[in-house]
């Protein structure tokens, strides 16, 4: 299927992977700010799955033990922010910040032996039945593994958070800490968790990027995307499925702007480079207009059971 | 009391070393990507790393890296200027009047501003013509090119990159009529997944062929996967992509012109100069083609390559045309470095328009 010299199976199968990275770190950090915590160190824990992902991949020729292994380091990492500001009471803004600058570090170190190696890519699984249908078979159900995981993690935390008792007092925490905490809930325990999980899910975005998008590592090659992250889970308001709309939309622009420069389309190339940036400052304009839109009551807050 | 007295005799002791084995000169880089980046970046830090061991205790260097344009820029170079730094290589393009700014401040301070041209009574630029690499790439990309789509990366829109497209369009044109270039700029020097998601973009639309004007070797990693697609080196060698995908490269050499200009600050003799060197000087150079180009292609490549070295070619040679079809160069014409270092127009026969 071509429109305008664009071949749309392409486009789009090129767009999912593109924004795959940054849908996975954005996910988790939605969790992590709906209890209450912001942490801004989300490039730092990329980076270090990124690394990590591609060693073990590397050394275990299985790129699927990279990824277990960058979800892990992730979690470690978030471990440092969490052990800090929900224990000794550190700011989550510093902290984060620092998160990211020890995890960009870190890599870089890590990572020397591992620059210019090859990395083993991952395979593509074919769905049955549905990679059949025309066009929409070989666009959205001929992708790896990461890309549907991704997918049904966004379904899973839309489902738990909104539907399930766990995502209910994930809620409380971090809308109002001290009416949790009167409850008997754990807070800070909860809080702990949910940086974890926040840190498993960038580590697996990293490393798709050294993995799969790219594939190899080189230091520094995350570039933002981190950022990028932190920004889509404002742009969707906390809710899960509009962080998949918000990737999904800031990587397809990305890629269509891309493709449109290389088929020589007449727009100027100004134009379609900024093209993401102002769909989305577009988009979230008509959301603070016309949606509910507010911030976790909790988030950034210190929180103390003495308090 | 005790351990207050001991922790400053330390202290003292720690002052009087670095005042006893401070350097005589301290250069400072600034960088723009990572040294990691194995591109660009990584050849000025290989070429710091040659002013160290060329000078050893005499010269101190201090580098930072990925240093974002604009106000970021100022205030590293000024922080590096304020730590004592006596000459400060500011090594991308958009440092240019962040650089200006700063030796206004600091005027007992040398700065060194590369792929610039604003130059002052402290401020020196320094370039390489890597134009000239560019039309033996162009030559190889023409010949070895079977769909004739050559696609290419660029990063801004300045006068250094589109010298570099013209160049090896018109080299690639000449040995073959038929041939197309797509180019995509990706307003960045360094982001690797971006610069893979252009280069998959490129080969989506049948390009055979990837010239970058980036730092990373993402690229090459994309031309990889694709599996029939030919690349080059780009600012550094990218030899971990030999022998197939990447098939030759420019490898820019900065190490004899760092020592060279540390020297002269050591001696007391540095002048604001503006410095632009190709093959011939050696700063330069062209990596290994590989045996993925065929014989008689690698042979007439590395004949341009020795014509441009002793000054018998120069790849700007008329009749060219301008895109609009007025006329720039007359037949046997060079262009003039002025009109190359200012160019922000394509030749005669590539599609698309210089972005402002």
């Amino acid at each position: 299927m071509v429109i305008f010299g664009i071949d749309l199976v392409l486009l789009i199968s090129a767009l999912m992977i593109s924004a795959t990275p940054v849908l996975l770190a954005a996910i988790g950090e939605a969790v992590v700010e709906k209890s209450g915590v912001l942490n801004l160190g989300v490039e730092g824990m990329m980076i270090t799955g990124a690394v990590i992902g591609f060693i073990f991949a590397v050394n275990t020729q299985t790129p699927i033990y990279g990824f277990i292994c960058a979800a892990i380091a992730g979690a470690l990492l978030s471990v440092m922010f969490a052990v800090l500001t929900q224990y000794i009471m550190s700011n989550q803004v510093a902290t984060g910040l620092g998160l990211t600058m020890v995890g960009l570090g870190l890599s870089a170190l890590i990572g020397k032996p591992y620059e210019g190696i090859k990395s083993p890519t991952l395979s593509k699984i074919e769905i049955p039945i549905l990679s059949d249908i025309p066009v929409l078979g070989p666009m959205i159900f001929s992708h790896d593994a990461i890309v549907y995981f991704s997918v049904i993690l966004v379904a899973t935390v839309a489902f738990v958070i909104s539907k399930t008792r766990i995502g209910l007092v994930l809620r409380a925490v971090g809308e109002n800490q001290e009416a949790a905490h009167a409850l008997g809930y754990k807070v800070v325990r909860i809080r702990f968790l949910a940086i974890m999980f926040g840190g498993a899910t960038a580590g697996i975005g990293g490393a798709y990027i050294s993995l799969a998008r790219v594939p190899q590592w080189t230091e520094g090659m995350t570039a933002g995307a981190g950022w990028i992250a932190l920004a889509l889970v404002v742009f969707a308001s906390w809710k899960p499925w509009r962080v998949l709309l918000g990737a999904y939309l800031f990587g397809g622009i990305t890629v269509l702007q891309l493709n449109l420069q290389a088929i020589g389309v007449a727009i100027p190339v100004e134009i379609l480079s900024m093209s993401p940036y102002l769909v989305t400052i577009v988009v979230l304009v008509g959301i603070s207009l016309f949606g509910h839109h507010t911030a976790p009551g909790s988030l950034a807050r210190p929180f103390h059971a003495s308090q | 009391m005790k351990f207050k007295s001991v922790l400053s005799g330390v202290l003292l002791a720690f002052g009087f070393g670095t005042v006893a084995f401070a350097a005589d000169v301290k250069v400072g880089f600034v960088y723009v990507g990572p040294v990691g980046d194995y591109g660009w970046t990584y050849e000025h830090n290989e070429g710091r790393l040659a002013v160290e061991e060329h000078f050893g205790d005499r010269v101190e260097t201090i580098y930072q890296e990925s240093v974002a344009y604009g106000a970021d820029a100022e205030r590293v170079i000024n922080t590096m200027a304020m730590q004592g730094a006596d000459l400060i290589f500011t090594t991308s393009f958009g440092y240019m009047d962040p650089t200006i700014s700063a030796a206004k401040k600091f005027p007992n301070v040398k700065f060194e501003h590369a792929t610039g041209f604003k130059l002052a009574d402290n401020v020196s630029t320094y370039s390489g013509r890597f134009y000239e690499g560019r039309a033996i790439q162009g030559h190889i990309a023409g010949k070895m090119t079977k769909t004739n789509k050559i696609g290419y990366i660029g990063s801004y829109p300045i006068p250094e990159v589109v010298r570099g497209i013209n160049s090896a369009y018109l080299h690639a044109k000449k040995v073959n009529p038929d041939v197309e270039f797509n180019i995509i700029w990706i307003y960045t020097w360094f982001d690797p997944a971006k610069e893979a998601d252009a280069a998959k973009a490129l080969i989506d639309q049948g390009a055979d062929v990837i010239l970058q004007h980036t730092d990373s070797t993402a690229p090459q990693a994309a031309a990889q996967q694709a599996g029939n697609v030919i690349s080059f080196g780009q600012a550094s060698d990218m030899a971990d992509y030999k022998p197939f995908p990447r098939v030759s490269s420019i490898i820019d050499d900065w190490a004899p012109y760092y020592i060279a200009r540390t020297q002269a600050v050591l001696d007391g003799t540095w002048e604001s100069t503006a410095t632009w060197d190709g093959i011939g000087p050696g700063m330069v150079s062209i990596g290994e083609i590989t045996d993925a180009v065929p014989a008689d292609v690698k042979a007439e490549a590395l004949a341009m390559r020795d014509a441009i070295a002793n000054g018998t070619y120069h790849p700007f040679t008329g009749p060219i045309k301008k895109q609009d079809g007025s006329d720039w160069l007359a037949a046997g014409e060079t262009a003039d470095d002025g009109t190359l270092l200012g160019m922000k127009f394509y030749v005669e026969g590539l599609t698309g328009k210089v972005p402002e």
